[in-house]
């Protein structure tokens, strides 16, 4: 097996916006601010960027295609800038990018910059779905939204493990109020209240068994990291994020096609945690990890990555869930930020904005939210439904 | 000897009580209140002519294979498509040949007979299935309103295991302007509903049975059944006066059940004839239309082979009552909604994409692969199966005969949908292959994992802003 990224490079500089609805703010402007606050956290100057990448999603109601509104919003001079677009996981793609490209030695300093305008499609929730795969996508695809094709997800899992409908929405509606509880301790997100279990459990239907809380916001923000080789990360600053894994993995679509898949999990996510967890050396990942930031697009999409990533064993994330081991005083916090779910979900910053939190929490900066003592952390990026997605993941420690 | 060698029956799920229109138009109209009795059928939202004929289609090729269908024609005055072929859409949805020879009948409610006599005097060699559908809209409160049902009937004609033989016809064709619509028009117009009974109803088609009996020298009551298309209840009785006819004679007209349903209607009654003959017996069916047809058949002893003779009737059993006039309104275009922005929304169709992909898209044919016998859809280059991943080892395998089971579903309140919420679900076919689908034609409550279903031919979007209606295929409820 190649070595890996292990350990190669360093964020040095991160920002991010608030994340909200931003009625009186542009795209350009978000990224303006998330790139603003990433040089200075750096403490460098535009000049020194060799290289940069752009992660948006949806792009006729946001920035456009190509690598062009970056450069032009930010005026970078002439840089090689790249696109990247892989639905919901864009965000850890264009991070990915900008480590690659320092690992390899083809630049210095590199620039991630993720940010998405959803607000100006006059509706809520995500654009409409039926070009999603192209113009073919119409003719021959379900009349399918997000919240629909997770829900599946949770009908197949309550079904399989015998929960009842109560059962089963009480434990993901537990998940969205440690979720919410997070969020509203951070001033920068987008949902900042906390919600009980009963309200969950009783709002409005979005697509059975999800109901609205079960389902993150549909946010405007913009998030940016600064990437160096890990040997020259001291000369920034004494406490850089160093990179532990890097793991990408996308569905052959097998899964809606071909009868093996179970419905109960999303094999991307356990693919890509495997080689995550592999390169980055962790063996135990429940006793290792000191926190996660994972796709919590939808609460049940929270559950099975638990079981994905093998912190809770398959079927029984109810217990840990349970247990409180998820929550801020847990063993392994999960979402200290309020997640998707309340600190919002702008697609293309999402990714970044996961490991912003790490960053955050590994530096000792989180205030009111701030874990004891973390050492490691991951990221959990999804992009697409449980039945066919791109997965990102990223783990990052204090330590090179 | 050429006749009748199966059939085929589709009514639509939903029924609308009279009384539920009644109810919500007396204000306006109350001289409906003498009608307002039974239920009639109504197409879903998904629905139209074209995928009811495909429906009725489907259901006579149960009986009789597909590789003997020689030709395919189509009768209804509601087919969608003025110009592109609309039996060329149903021939493929049916996974019939490319070399069906396809032809449309329309323009008059006897289209659906004139469609079987043309079978009927084809060569002796050819066998032809006609599907005949139709969909017709009477405005609010009025008595179309009432009358009118939706459904379609598939006749299958050639000359081997004939059920019912062709003794006669006898046609006369009259400009009785009972009836009209022009291109324009979404809802039929009428005339004096007394002038249509007494100088149209009550002489053409009396001059179309009686002109067939003398032609054929048989008497009114040689005949074990007649059918003939109904004005209303009472006329239906009414007409079996003037012609002699004894109750036990005379074929259900299927009104307080069906409502009347067009072109498809005497067909719909001379298959609810079939049902009950007995070989020998004569039966004798009549059109109403700009004229008549008038046809007389000989029930054969084939009918005692015929397995499925219960095709009308488990149609009418199955069924679920559409609640809400303001609903049977909106699906049938009667009823401008708040569809919301994302409603609005509307992608374009490529039309070429539809044309190289006419197998998955309106045949629903996916692939086997060779090397490892996998069933799958849509077709790929590459074996879906990770243990195989053959390369270009694909073979035609057809889905849309295949039932299944549902593997997982939900019910979407944020997806547009005609009927909200949108139902749709990963369905694992009988013998290999997984889709996603929608599903219709049944409610949240009624789905559960595991449930059986069979694949419908439905109208999956309407865009009327660009002239296209975009055919698909969906998961429903197994009904056998």
């Amino acid at each position: 097996m190649a070595e890996g990224i292990k350990n190669k490079v360093a964020i040095i500089g991160m920002g991010c916006t608030r994340f909200g609805e931003h009625w009186d703010r542009s795209a350009e402007s978000l990224a303006v601010e998330a790139f603003e606050e990433a040089i200075d956290d750096a403490g460098i100057e535009k000049k020194d960027i060799d290289a940069a990448w752009l992660s948006t999603c949806f792009d006729e109601g946001n920035v456009g295609k190509s690598a062009i509104p970056l450069a032009s919003a930010l005026k970078l001079p002439y840089l090689p800038i790249t696109r990247v677009e892989n639905l919901c996981a864009s965000g850890t793609d264009a991070v990915r990018g900008a480590c690659y490209a320092v690992a390899s030695g083809a630049c210095d300093m590199a620039l991630a910059v993720g940010v998405e305008k959803l607000k100006d499609i006059g509706y809520g929730g995500l654009p409409d779905f039926s070009q999603l795969r192209g113009i073919y996508n119409r003719q021959i695809f379900p009349n399918q939204t997000a919240p629909g094709q997770f829900a599946m997800l949770a009908t197949k899992y309550f079904n399989r493990y015998g929960l009842t409908r109560e059962e089963g929405k009480r434990t993901i509606a537990k998940i969205s109020a440690k979720s919410h509880a997070n969020g509203a301790l951070n001033p920068k997100a987008h949902l900042r209240r906390k919600v009980d279990v009963e309200t969950i459990m009783n709002a409005p239907m979005i697509a059975d068994p999800l109901g609205l809380f079960d389902c993150c916001g549909v946010t405007e923000g913009a998030a940016a990291a600064i990437v160096v080789r890990a040997d020259k990360a001291k000369d920034f600053r004494p406490d850089s994020l160093y990179v532990k894994a890097l793991q990408i993995a996308v569905s052959p679509e097998e899964e809606y096609r071909f009868q093996e898949w179970d419905g109960t999990h999303v094999e991307p996510t356990y693919r890509c945690g495997m080689r995550a967890y592999k390169e980055a050396g962790i063996k135990n990942p429940r006793e290792e990890l000191s926190m996660m930031e994972v796709h919590d697009c939808f609460s049940i999409t929270e559950l099975v990555t638990y079981e994905d990533l093998q912190i809770s064993p398959r079927g029984r994330a109810k217990e840990d869930i349970d247990d409180g081991f998820f929550e801020l005083g847990g063993k392994i916090p999960c979402q200290s930020d309020g997640g998707l779910k309340s600190f919002g979900h702008p697609i293309g910053a999402s990714g970044i904005r996961m490991i912003y939190e790490v960053y955050k929490q590994l530096q000792g900066k989180c205030g009111e939210r701030q874990i004891k003592d973390p050492r490691l952390g991951l990221t959990h990026n999804l992009g697409g439904f449980p039945a066919n997605c791109v997965i990102g993941m990223t783990i990052w420690g204090n330590e090179p | 000897m050429k006749g009748i060698i199966d059939y085929g029956v589709y009514l639509p799920y939903y029924r609308l009580k009279r009384e539920t229109i009644f109810r919500a138009m007396s204000w306006f109209n109350p001289g409906t209140a003498g009608m307002a009795k039974g239920e009639k059928t109504v197409a879903n939202y998904d629905e139209d002519s074209l995928t009811m004929a495909v429906a009725a289609g489907l259901d006579c090729l149960k009986d009789v294979d597909r590789e003997k269908i020689d030709a395919l024609s189509l009768a209804s005055t509601t087919l969608p498509y003025k110009e592109r072929g609309n039996a060329s859409i149903a021939s493929a949805a049916l996974n019939l040949s490319p070399n069906t020879r396809t032809a449309e009948f329309t323009g008059c409610l006897k289209s659906g007979t004139t469609a079987l006599i043309s079978a009927l005097i084809a060569p002796d060699s050819e066998t032809t299935m006609i599907c005949v559908s139709d969909c017709r809209l009477g405005k609010a409160g009025g008595t179309q309103e009432q009358l009118f049902g939706d459904g379609a009937a598939a006749i299958a004609v050639g000359n081997e295991g004939v059920i019912a033989r062709l003794v006669g016809h006898y046609s006369v064709s009259y400009d009785f302007a009972d009836q009209r619509r022009m291109d324009w028009d979404k809802f039929v117009r009428g005339w004096e509903e007394r002038w249509i009974r007494e100088a149209g109803y009550s002489k053409i088609i009396p001059q179309a049975i009686n002109g067939l009996l003398t032609q054929c020298g048989v008497e009114v009551n040689d005949l074990a059944r007649v059918i003939y298309s109904p004005l209303s209840m009472r006329d239906h009785m009414a007409m079996a006066k003037l012609l002699g006819l004894e109750s036990d004679q005379v074929q259900a007209h299927l009104i307080e059940s069906v409502g009347n349903t067009g072109s498809t209607h005497p067909l719909l009654m001379l298959i609810g004839a079939l049902e009950e003959a007995q070989p020998g017996e004569k039966v004798l069916v009549a059109s109403f239309g700009s004229g008549s047809d008038a046809l007389l058949f000989e029930v054969t002893d084939e009918i005692r082979r015929f397995k499925s003779r219960n095709k009308l009737k488990s149609n009418l059993d199955y069924k679920g009552e559409l609640e809400n006039y303001t609903k049977y309104l909106s699906f049938k275009g009667m009823l401008p909604k708040e569809i919301g922005i994302r409603g609005e929304e509307v992608a374009p169709t490529s039309l070429s994409l539809s044309w190289r992909e006419q197998n998955t898209v309106l045949r629903l044919v996916g692939s086997r692969c060779k090397a490892c016998g996998t069933p799958q859809f849509p077709r790929d280059l590459v074996c879906i199966n990770p243990e195989c991943g053959a390369v270009d080892q694909m073979e035609d395998y057809p889905f849309s005969d295949k039932t299944g089971v549902l593997f997982t579903y939900t019910a979407d309140h944020l997806a547009y949908s005609e009927d909200p919420p949108a139902l749709y679900g990963i369905v694992d076919f009988e013998g290999g292959g997984r889709y996603w689908f929608d599903i219709t034609d049944c409610r949240l409550e009624s789905l559960e994992v595991g449930k059986p279903l069979q694949m419908t031919f439905r109208r999956r979007y309407l865009d009327e802003g660009r002239s296209v209606a975009g055919y698909f295929w969906k998961a429903m409820p197994f009904k056998g």
